[in-house]
């Protein structure tokens, strides 16, 4: 029958001293409680609606367009040269793949080095050894080697290599926070002297760049872009840089080159293709139409639709212009 | 009670439905009506029954013992009931009240079982234990944990404030005290410290601790009045009366020490009013009924000590039986959206179940050729895409919103303080606030179709007023001055000149004023005189005030009347009356007082002047009185003028007359009276008789007319929620006259209504069912008949219905009858076959009929049932709501309004006069009529499209976001790899958009308070649920499923080739999840900003908030010392910063977030253009509706001119107190008389009849 509440009885409904201001139960008169917020309350009408579509049509076009033939334009080799290699059907971002490695272990702690993380399974121990760097990710690291020749001219037969930057290719916060060999004075070869290599690898971690001690261990720049797993399936990853020596001449002139491959990278088994790119870069970034051609389409739709959205309005403004609040 | 009465009208075979009486009492209790089964038995029958085993009955079931006095002796090792296995408790339970769910041990335990025992966090709960599988946990640990302890915890905070509220509330109770006796003196105890069996001492206005037999008290014969109003709502004194027995031996502390009295009674229940127990004392034995127990809640009034026995003490205690038994009320919204969750949840599986299986086949097309996959498992495809099945459930277990549930919870709670709050819903005269005492129904206030009313109390302030009369064919009460003439502005009547005016009536005819003191008319004076001495009013002194107590506020309005005009009532014993007139007191001898009953509808007095003549006074509803007239009575005529007059003006009208009675006559009448008044049987109707004889040639000297006075703004709110589609129905207890009579009021009805009546609608429905029963055969199978309306359309039509004909119409009484049968044994398998078949027809006509009924009186625009009882109030509520599916509210102010309002799906309360009882059991209060269409128009409103709002865009940012991962899985391998970080994952619902969509479902407004008021009409969208429904959501699913498109292939497009800007490649993983994440917080939150119509610099603060802490977090999860300190659990380190610094990726966000707003954009602006809803176009011209905010409220005017309906008349349906004045009879079998308590005038007391 009755919800019983201790509180009523003892109250016994409302009995506050009507008129005693120091007891009253008035609501407070506030524009909070009272819901009377200064507020502004939009509606979309058509003084602020075909503007909007007017002005993102005028500004996403022009964009657009912008993208549209900078991308096109990164053709010159001019400026830095950037060396890519590119790998389809591979995916380095599936689950299994992108959760097998030990970033505290790539961190260069210590105690992670010697007993990784089980997610490294089961590239984790190799003959009673913990794998350093372990890891899916790390045992399948790209160990093809590519070296670019100019042939001069036709007379000269004898190719010029072209100096190939290894350094730079990384991340700055990968390679100062992410990626840290294990602390230590000890040379590198004494800090991973009870680990071993990965299966897949041919020379252990800290043999990785024969030419610079300190590209070597977790922080050798082709292991750590490699570890910053790609997005989609097909993907490219920076492989080298050309710089630029002097203004007056290009950075790879015309000419005949001829690209020297060792190949180790195994990936017909499951369908991949390998690709070499050169690119240049502009203040967008490398060559891909796609985001050009979608800032004309979506700013010329914007703009016919702001023009069919007038013409509606215009149509419809006398009906509703009458106010016929039916109500 | 009257059961007696009732059962032989009801249960008259073939006679028809008696519309003056209210159908049976029933005192079926809340237990009896849920499981309506076997033990509801035929009336008749229990009332013969009852009769012949009342005295079996009383040993049978009373096993209750007490023992007074004796602690010891409830101690017994008998009256322990095994709890848990050995623990051992007594059966008496102590008087400590204990209301509280948790102590510091269990809060933690117990409350997180309740909390799991919900569906939504039972599921989180799988989830969360899927995920510490290793082979299918795809998601850190956290993603899920997080969010889900913040839900818990709010929940819990939230429960720990209230259940601490509780203890403070019980302990306060329990440690009140009161006077026990102990070793033989009166000690204070605590009220906790109290037994069964203790003889407690209780002062006035005390509150009463436990359930205690009244031993004695200092009023003469032991009465005790006590105020019931927290136990049944009612606010007049109850008067209890104690044994004669104790009340003559147990009147000083030496003997109540020493009293050790035995009773046996019944086990504790929860029935208010019944109460059977005998008392064994002195070797002797006493029946105990309900009129020797007070109960706890009640307060002592007017009773400066009582002695008592305690009975039940705490949770056995009646009050404590009746509670905590509200049904949990859900709204339709809860409904929807748990089936909406269900749909979710089977999307999910299916989603999941579609992408393990494409899983399996990646796996076997190619994972299995890709050697840097291998994981040393050499499991087949479909193992894997079994347990990637899982994986998925867990990946997009975001497609439920978790933080669902409790947002809702608060923004409902958040919706009751704005209620609370609302200072336009507060009542300052009696400081009371409106109250939503639930916080679980609000936006279920935007969809009532059907409102249930209680009259009295509810429309009406249940005030009556002495607004004009008719004495001897000339109406006074209009605004007049001395000399006639009539003024539209006119002072007040000074009423200073008589010393017995109270100085509250109004009334500004001076020249009746003139007439009495000049005293030109005899008339005048003599009809004053008339009101001051034909009553059963009590009169009672409070510091030399004049203070009445009449059993119908008609009556004491009208007393209250005469005293003003200068003939006051002043005192009253059994045989006289002493009136003042106009100064001059005398006293007159009563010699009978002929009371009033539904059925004579009048009361006469015969008194005897003190020049010694003998005079009747009569007073009464004019059919009857008219029938009693003589013949030569020349202001018949104006009168019956003066009474259509009166009945135009919705005013109740009473016939006042009298007549000089020969002393002869009188004593001949006076010896058949004396007979009649001892007959053994038949003695009622036998004294109508013997009334009748004197009854008549009575002289006709006016009529008074009372307004019953409507609370303020009826009219209006009702028009306003007729404007807004909400049918209303009046269920009243009142006679079925002056319900219609309140009808026209309150202008439910109108001159152009046609009313229909039981008998009109008892033949349609007859007519009906019988073209049902023809038709039946064949076509009703195939082809569900198309609804017919029962009245050609266009026409205004309303019901006014009587309990007894609801009775009849519905077959209720006839399902009664039927179980008399089966009463009866069944011999055979046939017979009982038959039997059962009969059953299930009568069940299926039952059936029909009653949709029939709901039918025909939803096609009335108005519906009134009078004389029901608070069942059937409660049944009539329940049929709209079974056979029409529509929301129904109920709102009343009485104990007789609990059942509906419990029935209803939303109950309201109004805390006014009658104390707490509908209150609280309500879901909302208030103090006022009037606010219910605040409440409705207003709060339900806002609350309903802020609701709807809320879930369509709930739905949609979590489809939004969690299907990414779906587009996603096409080009990961099916490998349920997430799109995003898991700490987005696990911050997104909680903080990255949780923020502005719960203040929109705070503040939203579309339109403003007024606007809403002014537009009833945009009230129909939440009764025809037009913004929350399965189209409505799959819309939203739609919309997030694009939108999650849109987020997934812009970015995908833009990274397929691209490289960055210093030739660093952000195709990679990390930034395409921050590109990914970014863009959806940015869409989601400007979406809630398109969907904002009132914004705020809170709403506006917490989306661009949002947006900014997301920025914020990011680059903090994303910063080099994070990931030095935690470099396992932060692995996004340097994408942040990385990415965003690129152009390229802010480009890419920007069209993004474009392509993902502009259709909707362009989409809203349409539909507002083309198919604007009345809402939006408010909304447009909202400047210029602003500037002609002149409209005023339309000012009350009635409608009807002269009407030739005939008016109500006085006396509400309470008999009055004339049994109680000229005899004991009244008070319980074999009293002495009263003549005592009757003599000292200060006896206040009241009693209703009405059970």
């Amino acid at each position: 029958a009755m919800n019983y509440s201790a509180k009523d009885e003892v109250d016994g409904g409302p009995t506050g001293p009507p008129g005693g201001a120091a007891k009253t139960r008035r609501p407070d008169n506030t524009a909070f409680k009272q819901q009377r917020l200064p507020a502004w309350q939009p509606i979309l009408t058509a003084g602020t609606v075909l503007p909007t579509f007017f002005i993102i049509g005028l500004i996403f076009i022009p964009i657009g367009i912008g993208i549209f033939v900078t991308s096109n334009n990164i053709r010159e080799i001019e400026g830095n040269v950037f060396m890519y290699y590119g790998l389809s059907n591979f995916y380095q971002n599936h689950r299994r793949y992108v959760k097998s490695r030990d970033d505290s272990q790539l961190n260069g702690d210590p105690s992670a080095l010697l007993n990784p993380s089980k997610e490294c399974e089961p590239y984790r121990r190799n003959e009673d050894k913990p794998i350093a760097p372990c890891g899916a990710i790390a045992n399948s690291m790209f160990n093809d080697t590519l070296e670019l020749f100019l042939v001069a001219n036709e007379s000269d037969p004898k190719p010029v290599p072209i100096l190939l930057k290894k350094k730079g290719i990384a991340w700055w916060t990968d390679k100062n926070v992410k990626f840290r060999n294990p602390p230590g004075k000890d040379s590198l070869q004494e800090k991973f002297k009870d680990t071993t290599k990965p299966v897949n690898w041919h020379k252990p971690v800290y043999e990785l760049d024969p030419d610079d001690e300190s590209n070597n261990g977790f922080i050798n720049e082709d292991f750590i872009v490699w570890m910053r797993t790609a997005a989609l399936p097909t993907f490219r990853k920076l492989y080298r840089l050309i710089e630029r020596t002097d203004d007056l001449h290009p950075t790879l002139p015309a000419g005949q080159y001829y690209l020297n491959i060792t190949y180790n990278y195994p990936v017909h088994f499951f369908d991949g293709r390998k690709r070499m790119i050169l690119s240049t870069i502009s203040w967008m970034g490398g060559k891909n139409p796609f985001l050009g051609i979608a800032y004309i389409t979506i700013g010329s739709i914007s703009f016919l639709l702001g023009v069919v959205l007038l013409v509606i309005n215009h149509k419809y403004r006398n009906s509703s212009n009458t106010a016929d609040i039916t109500i | 009670m009257n059961t007696e009465r009732d059962s032989e009208t009801t249960f008259d075979e073939d006679s028809q439905p008696n519309d003056e009486v209210v159908p049976y009492s029933d005192d079926e209790t809340e237990d009896e009506l849920e499981d309506q089964g076997p033990a509801v038995e035929p009336e008749q029958n229990r009332v013969n029954r009852e009769v012949e085993k009342k005295k079996e009955t009383f040993r049978k079931d009373c096993t209750w013992q007490v023992k007074a006095n004796d602690r010891k002796f409830h101690e017994q090792p008998h009256f322990m009931n095994t709890k848990f296995f050995c623990i051992k408790e007594s059966k008496y339970a102590s008087n400590a009240i204990k209301t509280y769910k948790y102590n510091a041990l269990t809060f933690l335990p117990m409350n997180l079982f309740e909390q799991f025992k919900r569906a939504a966090n039972f599921y989180f709960l799988i989830l969360l234990i899927l995920q510490a599988i290793p082979q299918i946990s795809t998601l850190a640990w956290y993603t899920t944990l997080v969010p889900l302890l913040l839900v818990l915890g709010i929940t819990a905070i939230k429960d720990l404030v209230d259940d601490v509220a509780r203890h403070k509330m019980d302990k306060e109770i329990n440690n009140r005290t009161c006077e026990v006796i102990k070793d033989g003196r009166f000690k204070i105890i605590k009220w906790k410290d109290i037994q069964v069996g203790d003889v407690i001492r209780l002062k006035k206005n005390d509150f009463i601790p436990a359930d205690i037999l009244l031993l004695s008290s200092s009023e003469p014969n032991s009465l005790c009045y006590v105020e019931t109003a927290e136990l049944d709502g009612e606010t007049n004194l109850k008067f209890k009366m104690a044994l004669e027995i104790t009340d003559q031996y147990l009147q000083i502390e030496d003997n109540l020490a020493t009293f050790d009295g035995f009773i046996e009674c019944e086990e504790p229940n929860n029935r208010l009013d019944k109460f059977t127990g005998t008392l064994f004392w002195r070797n002797q034995s006493f029946p105990l009924d309900a009129d020797k127990i007070l109960l706890r809640g009640c307060v002592i009034r007017n009773t400066d000590v009582c002695h008592g026995l305690v009975i039940f003490a705490g949770a056995d205690t009646k009050i404590m039986k009746n509670s905590g038994k509200t049904r949990f009320k859900r709204t339709k919204i809860d409904y929807l959206m748990n089936y909406m969750v269900y749909t979710i949840i089977i999307v999910l599986i299916l989603v999941s179940a579609g992408l393990a299986i494409g899983h399996a086949y990646w796996e076997a097309q190619i994972g299995n050729y890709s050697w840097y996959l291998y994981d040393g498992e050499n499991a087949t495809p479909s193992y894997r895409g079994f347990l990637n099945f899982w994986g998925y459930i867990i990946v997009l277990n975001t497609m439920v919103p978790i933080s669902l549930y409790v947002s809702v919870e608060v923004i409902r709670l958040g919706q009751s303080h704005f209620i609370n709050w609302d200072l336009q819903m507060y009542y300052a005269e009696k400081d009371t606030p409106a109250k939503s005492r639930t916080t679980t129904l609000n936006e279920q206030l935007g969809q009532i179709h059907y409102i249930f009313s209680d009259k009295t109390g509810t429309l009406t302030q249940n005030i009556m007023t002495f607004k004009k009369c008719c004495i001897n064919g000339t109406i006074y009460g209009d605004h007049r001055d001395a000399s006639q003439h009539s003024h539209s502005k006119i002072e007040l009547v000074d009423f200073s000149w008589n010393e017995f005016a109270d100085g509250k009536l109004a009334f500004y005819d001076h020249y009746l004023i003139e007439q009495i003191q000049s005293g030109k008319e005899p008339e005048v004076r003599q009809f004053f005189f008339l009101l001051s001495i034909c009553h059963t009013v009590m009169v009672d002194r409070i510091d030399g005030q004049i203070n009445y107590q009449a059993a119908s506020p008609d009556e004491g309005a009208l007393v209250n009347a005469a005293r003003n005009f200068g003939f006051a009532f002043l005192a009253r014993t059994q045989n006289t009356i002493t009136v003042s007139e106009l100064g001059t007191e005398r006293t007159y001898s009563v010699l009978a007082i002929l009371d009033f009953n539904s059925d004579r509808k009048r009361m006469s007095i015969i008194v005897r002047t003190p020049e010694g003549s003998i005079r009747l006074y009569c007073k009464g509803a004019d059919t009857v009185i008219y029938e009693r007239l003589h013949r030569m009575n020349p202001m018949k005529q104006e009168t019956q003028d003066a009474l259509d007059i009166f009945a135009s003006e919705t005013l109740r009208t009473l016939c006042l007359c009298y007549k000089e009675i020969e002393e002869k006559e009188f004593a001949e009448w006076n010896k058949k009276f004396m007979a009649a008044s001892v007959a053994s049987s038949n003695r009622d109707e036998a004294l109508d008789k013997v009334y009748e004889e004197i009854e008549r040639d009575l002289i006709l000297l006016g009529a008074t007319a009372i307004e019953d006075k409507l609370q303020d703004g009826v009219p209006e709110t009702i028009s306003k929620l007729a404007k807004a589609d909400i049918k209303i129905w009046v269920l009243t207890g009142d006679k079925k006259e002056t319900a219609e009579n309140i009808g026209f009021a309150c202008e439910l009805l109108t001159e152009d209504t046609t009313i229909c009546y039981g008998e009109d609608i008892n033949s349609l429905l007859h007519t009906r069912m019988e073209n049902q029963r023809n038709r039946g055969g064949v076509s009703a199978k195939f082809a569900p008949p198309a609804y017919e309306p029962f009245f050609p359309p266009g026409e205004n039509r309303a019901l006014i219905i009587t309990g007894s004909w609801l009775n009849e119409i519905l077959l209720e009484k006839k399902t009664k009858r039927s179980k008399i049968l089966k009463l009866k044994f069944p011999r055979t398998e046939e017979e009982r076959r038959m039997r059962s078949q009969s059953r299930r027809r009568l069940e299926e006509k039952k059936e029909q009929r009653q949709k029939n009924f709901v039918d025909l009186a939803c096609e009335c625009s108005a519906v009134i049932c009078c004389r029901v009882t608070p069942k059937q109030k409660a049944m009539v509520v329940d049929l709209v709501k079974r056979y029409k599916k529509a929301i129904t509210l109920a709102i009343g102010d009485g104990a007789n309004d609990v059942n509906m309002i419990k029935t209803a799906h939303i109950g309201v309360g109004i805390s006014g006069q009658e104390g707490m009882q509908a209150v609280m059991s309500s879901d909302y209060s208030f103090a006022q009529f009037r606010y219910l269409q605040r409440l409705l128009l207003v709060h339900g409103r806002w609350s309903y499209i802020r609701m709807c709002k809320f879930l369509r865009y709930f739905f949609y940012k979590n489809f939004a976001f969690t299907l990414v991962h779906f587009w996603y899985s096409f080009f990961n391998g099916y490998s349920a790899q997430t799109a995003y970080e898991d700490w987005f994952i696990t911050l997104y619902n909680v903080l990255y958009s949780s923020l502005p969509v719960l203040l929109m479902g705070l503040l939203d407004q579309d339109v403003s308070d007024k606007l809403s008021l002014r537009f009833p009409g945009l009230y129909v969208v939440g009764q025809r649920d037009l913004l929350f429904n399965y189209k409505k959501f799959f819309v939203s699913l739609l919309h997030g499923v694009l939108t999650s498109m849109v987020l997934f292939f812009i970015p995908f497009g833009a990274y397929l080739q691209t490289v960055g800007q210093d030739g660093e490649a952000p195709s990679d993983y990390q930034s395409f999840a921050v590109t990914m994440a970014s863009a959806l917080v940015i869409t989601v939150n400007f979406q809630i900003g398109l969907d904002t119509s009132y914004w705020t610099f809170v709403n506006a603060f917490s989306i661009f908030g949002s947006i900014a802490l997301y920025f914020g977090i990011m680059f903090d999860f994303h910063s080099a010392g994070i990931h030095v300190l935690f470099p396992s659990a932060f692995q996004f380190t340097g994408t942040a910063s990385n990415a965003l610094r690129q152009p390229y990726i802010w480009l890419t966000i920007i069209l993004t977030v474009a392509v993902c707003l502009l259709p909707v954009v362009a989409i809203r602006f349409l539909s507002m253009t083309i198919w604007p809803s009345e809402s939006d176009k408010i909304q447009k011209h909202r400047k210029r509706l602003k500037a002609e905010e002149q409209w005023k409220r339309r000012q009350s005017v009635f409608r009807r001119g002269a009407s030739s309906r005939r008016s109500a008349y006085a006396f509400s349906h309470q008999r009055g107190y004339a049994d109680l004045i000229s005899s004991g009879r009244s008070i319980r079998k074999k009293r002495s008389p009263l003549d005592a308590i009757i003599a000292d005038g200060t006896a206040e007391y009241r009693r209703t009849v009405e059970s």
